[in-house]
């Protein structure tokens, strides 16, 4: 089966351990203002690839992954769902490792049809990357256009089925880092059982040229780039929130 | 002979070495592999940093004064034409200069007088009236004798740029010295030897054996003055060095010598710290010198060498991107018999690049094997993040022709050293030669007819077949004139600018390398892929010729990891050299091929009109193997896939892609891990071993 591609990069490191073929997935349901990828959010377009060819790819220059794997991202990748299944599905057969980066939005877990194909997923993945954009419902809805009920609904789903999580968190100054909602987000990752890492990102500003070429106005005109101190300093108030709890 | 009992060599094993002229038999028996990690190394000394910044003073003048600090303008340079210079003489542990000055660039007329004369100029100085007549009446150059003999055809290649680069004006540098030949043997040693050489020549006299012995005697000489220049520095290097300083020293003054003689495109080093680890492991065993003191002697050796300078022209400055001197020094690499080569002094060479500072010159490169051991592999990977000055080249790969004692010329030209030698070749522009196929031979910027009147193609559109099969003709014609401009310049090279001193250190049966050069790989595989996967409209002027081509689709790109182009790539090269094995090659050499335009890409492209490939007339080429620039889409592995499918044994002389990447994107390591004992905020976060080391490690709680 084929899924929709935006495009690959075949030496990621920054994307779940070792070096790694990542996959950008063609779509987005949410419309995050500091997304630095507008131009994967459109469904439904991009190269139309099959899994094999992925793994055929990715299997000629195998040498150079012996420690990484395959990530899928996006846009959102679970968006695809029965196509990284898939995918992931002849993964697992090469013994490859496997990894989804994602938003966990398209999560609906009172869908018991949808939860069978997400346990299916699941059952060939190795390494879940989840994007917390904010653990306020209220801003999460205002900063992404989606409520983050699901998503952490999702969080907490992935722990129970003992797959391993690294959580991230992209640092926007004045908007996601206020010391309240990083303590929280610290309170409510610590519960989850298998979480193994948290990368908290610097937001960067980096993506406002794909907008103009895109034609949309950038939504966070003025916000400043974050830098390690807002990063160290927002790290700090996560793990405090950690700490509360053990 | 040297009694091989002797004090210098005492607790030395071995071997052959002891017995004849071998420096590999000596490493093999008496080197230390090192597995341990740069803990050891150590610190700048007191002398080092102020020796250091005396030095960098002297750079920031000379970039006051313009690039040039001071200039000899009557003196001709030889090994013996100078005083003895010094930085600093009561803190230099290591000595000697080209001139009696430090950066004070030394005047070499014999790879030609107008090159002299111009870098003079260029540079703000006037060459002697007396010298100049000299050369231009009474003493022939290199430069003279070649254009003496080339054909009108050749200037004709040469003008048009589809030829370019050639050494008919400079040295063509290329060659290593055995330098520690010096060290290990003495000066007096290496006398005897050639002497025995001379004597055993054949007596029926043929113009190779007058040759020889010709040059022999040049050798002896050379020599004798490589003695006397270390004498007035102090030193007796007539017989073998003692102790690791004399081993630094006894080498520096080989291949100063050298670089007082040759000012060639590049003036290589070799493969030495594994040879001076065999005298500092018998130091620091004896207690002659600590780990502070061998550093320091490191350090300033490694400081002569940034000073090394020639004497050249905007015009060559330009070709090359800047002013290199490739004092290329080859590190690490595994040994035929399995054990990898990394010792102590590896470290202590590539550490100046802390205790100095990073810099270009002199151009340490790791021979990489996947065998290297682990710590070596990670400090080197720290020392590239931190300094953006190793370069690495595939030992498994040359390994295999070339055994565990070659080094490097230049960025990538691979030779055993003291055994093998190259004819430096510059390079063909193949994207301009797919052009003049395209245009039956007239150059498409100057509409001059340089290359056979071949049929042009005159259809609208490009059709892959025809362009193919005229491309494969054409590219025989340049293959032919080009080996033989480069026949032409190695035999007046040897004839007016013989270097001597490098010559008298190899053996006497050595291998001759013919190095041709390729330029333009990634624009003519993309062009042939897009006349085959694409649409190319040919737009023409007035006169019928192509000058500008507009292509309709999209095509497979080389830098992909594509087959379907890469392949083109890969056919492109194999053809050529098989063109070029056609010809006869001077003095027996064998004829490699390189992709290695690291610098001159700009240069070339700027004399290239528009290719089929959507590039436009005068942009640059990508360098080397690269993928052009922005074509490459999928990321470092896809790009680096393309280029390994280039086949090496038709380009033994090297493959070179240019790789660059911001630290940040080769990983992270400010995640958290939950469960490490011990989260320091401050530090950034833990650096865990579980990124580096696999899947397996489970660091939950």
């Amino acid at each position: 089966m084929k899924g929709y591609v935006h495009s690959r990069e075949t030496f990621g490191t920054v994307d779940g351990p070792g070096i790694r073929y990542v996959l950008f997935l063609q779509g987005c349901p949410m419309r995050c203002k500091y997304c630095h990828n507008p131009d994967t959010w459109k469904t439904n377009t991009g190269e139309e690839v099959s899994a094999d060819e992925i793994i055929r790819e990715y299997k000629k220059n195998r040498e150079f992954y012996k420690n990484g794997g395959i990530t899928v991202t996006g846009g959102e990748p679970m968006l695809q769902l029965e196509f990284v299944t898939e995918l992931f599905r002849l993964a697992k057969a090469e013994n490859i490792h496997t990894c989804i980066d994602t938003s966990g939005v398209t999560f609906t877990p009172d869908n018991a049809e949808y939860l069978n194909k997400v346990d299916e997923l699941l059952s060939f993945t190795d390494l879940i990357m989840l994007d917390i954009k904010h653990i306020n419902p209220d801003i999460h809805k205002e900063l992404t256009g989606r409520s983050n009920d699901n998503i952490l609904h999702f969080a907490e789903y992935v722990s129970e089925k003992g797959i391993p999580l690294w959580i991230r968190h992209v640092v926007v100054p004045g908007i996601t880092d206020d010391d309240r909602s990083l303590i929280l987000l610290g309170e409510f990752i610590r519960k989850l059982k298998t979480l193994r890492a948290l990368d908290v990102l610097p937001y960067h500003t980096l993506g406002i040229s794909k907008y103009k070429k895109l034609g949309i106005t950038y939504p966070l005109n003025g916000v400043r780039d974050a830098n390690a101190d807002d990063v160290k300093r927002a790290k700090e108030r996560i793990l405090e929130g950690v700490r509360n709890v053990q | 002979m040297t009694n091989i009992n002797n004090e210098y060599w005492e607790g030395f094993e071995g071997g052959t070495w002891k017995k004849e002229i071998h420096v590999r038999s000596f490493i093999k028996h008496n080197y230390t592999p090192y597995d341990g990690d740069e803990a050891f190394l150590a610190s700048p000394t007191d002398n080092t940093v102020s020796l250091w910044s005396t030095a960098l003073d002297l750079f920031k003048k000379e970039r006051e004064a313009g690039g040039v600090l001071d200039m000899d303008t009557k003196i001709i340079s030889t090994i013996t034409s100078h005083a003895p210079g010094y930085l600093d003489k009561e803190k230099e542990k290591i000595v000697g200069f080209q001139t009696d000055k430090p950066l004070k660039r030394a005047l070499m007329p014999y790879g030609g007088i107008r090159m002299a004369e111009k870098a003079c100029r260029d540079n703000g100085y006037e060459l002697d009236p007396g010298v100049k007549e000299f050369f231009e009446t009474h003493r022939k150059t290199h430069n003279a004798g070649v254009f003496d003999a080339y054909t009108p055809e050749m200037r004709a290649c040469r003008s048009s740029h589809i030829i370019t680069g050639l050494p008919d004006a400079y040295g063509r540098g290329r060659i290593i010295g055995d330098y520690r030949r010096v060290a290990l043997y003495g000066v007096d040693r290496l006398i005897e030897d050639k002497e025995a050489q001379k004597e055993t020549t054949r007596s029926a006299m043929y113009s190779e054996i007058i040759r020889d012995r010709e040059e022999l005697s040049e050798q002896i000489r050379a020599l004798s003055a490589l003695k006397e220049m270390a004498q007035s520095y102090g030193f007796d290097i007539s017989k073998p060095a003692r102790n690791t300083k004399e081993a630094i020293q006894w080498l520096y003054f080989g291949y100063l010598a050298a670089v007082k003689e040759q000012n060639g495109a590049a003036m290589s080093l070799g493969r030495t710290s594994t040879f001076l680890d065999i005298y500092a492991e018998r130091d620091l065993q004896r207690g002659v010198f600590t780990e502070s003191e061998i550093q320091e002697m490191v350090d300033h050796f490694i400081m002569k060498l940034r000073m090394i300078k020639f004497a050249r022209t905007p015009e060559y400055n330009a070709l090359f991107s800047g002013d290199p001197q490739w004092v290329t020094e080859s590190i690490g690499g595994v040994a035929v018999d399995g054990r990898h080569m990394v010792t102590k002094m590896s470290y202590r060479y590539l550490h100046t690049l802390t205790n100095l500072g990073p810099a270009p010159e002199p151009n340490l490169t790791v021979l990489w094997s996947t065998r290297l051991p682990m710590n070596f592999k990670r400090y080197c990977a720290k020392l590239s993040i931190e300094t953006s000055s190793i370069q690495y080249e595939n030992d498994d790969l040359m390994r295999f022709n070339h055994g565990d004692d070659y080094a490097i010329a230049c960025c990538v030209s691979s030779m055993k050293v003291g055994k093998e030698m190259q004819f430096f070749g510059a390079r063909a522009n193949l994207a301009k030669c797919l052009l003049y196929a395209i245009n039956g031979g007239v150059d498409e910027i100057t509409g001059k007819q340089v290359g056979p009147k071949y049929r042009p193609i005159t259809s609208e559109y490009l059709d892959y077949d025809e362009v193919f099969e005229k491309y494969d003709d054409m590219m025989k014609w340049l293959a032919g004139v080009y080996v033989n401009t480069l026949n032409i310049i190695h035999y007046m090279h040897d004839k007016y600018c013989y270097e001597k001193i490098q010559m008298a250190l190899h053996d006497k049966k050595v291998t001759r390398w013919f190095a041709t050069g390729i330029a333009g790989l990634s624009v003519v595989a993309d062009s042939l892929s897009a006349i085959k996967y694409a649409k190319v409209r040919v737009i023409r002027d007035e006169n019928g010729l192509a000058v500008d081509y507009e292509v309709e689709g999209d095509f497979p790109k080389y830098g992909n990891d594509d087959d379907r182009v890469d392949e083109i790539a890969y056919d492109i090269v194999h053809r050529f050299m098989e063109h070029i094995r056609k010809n006869h090659t001077y003095r027996n050499s064998i004829p490699t091929t390189s992709i290695l335009t690291i610098t001159s890409n700009v240069v070339y492209g700027k004399n290239t009109g528009s290719t089929p490939d959507g590039r436009k007339r005068g942009e640059a080429f990508a360098p080397g193997a690269n993928p052009m620039h922005r074509r490459d889409t999928h990321g470092a592995v896809a790009s680096l896939a393309s280029v390994s499918k280039l086949p090496f044994r038709d380009a033994q002389d090297g493959i070179s892609n240019t790789f660059s990447i911001i630290p940040g994107a080769l990983g992270k390591n400010d995640q958290i891990f939950i469960g490490e004992p011990d989260i320091d905020c401050a530090a950034g976060g833990c650096i865990s071993p579980t990124l580096f080391e696999g899947l397996d490690t489970d660091n939950a709680e």
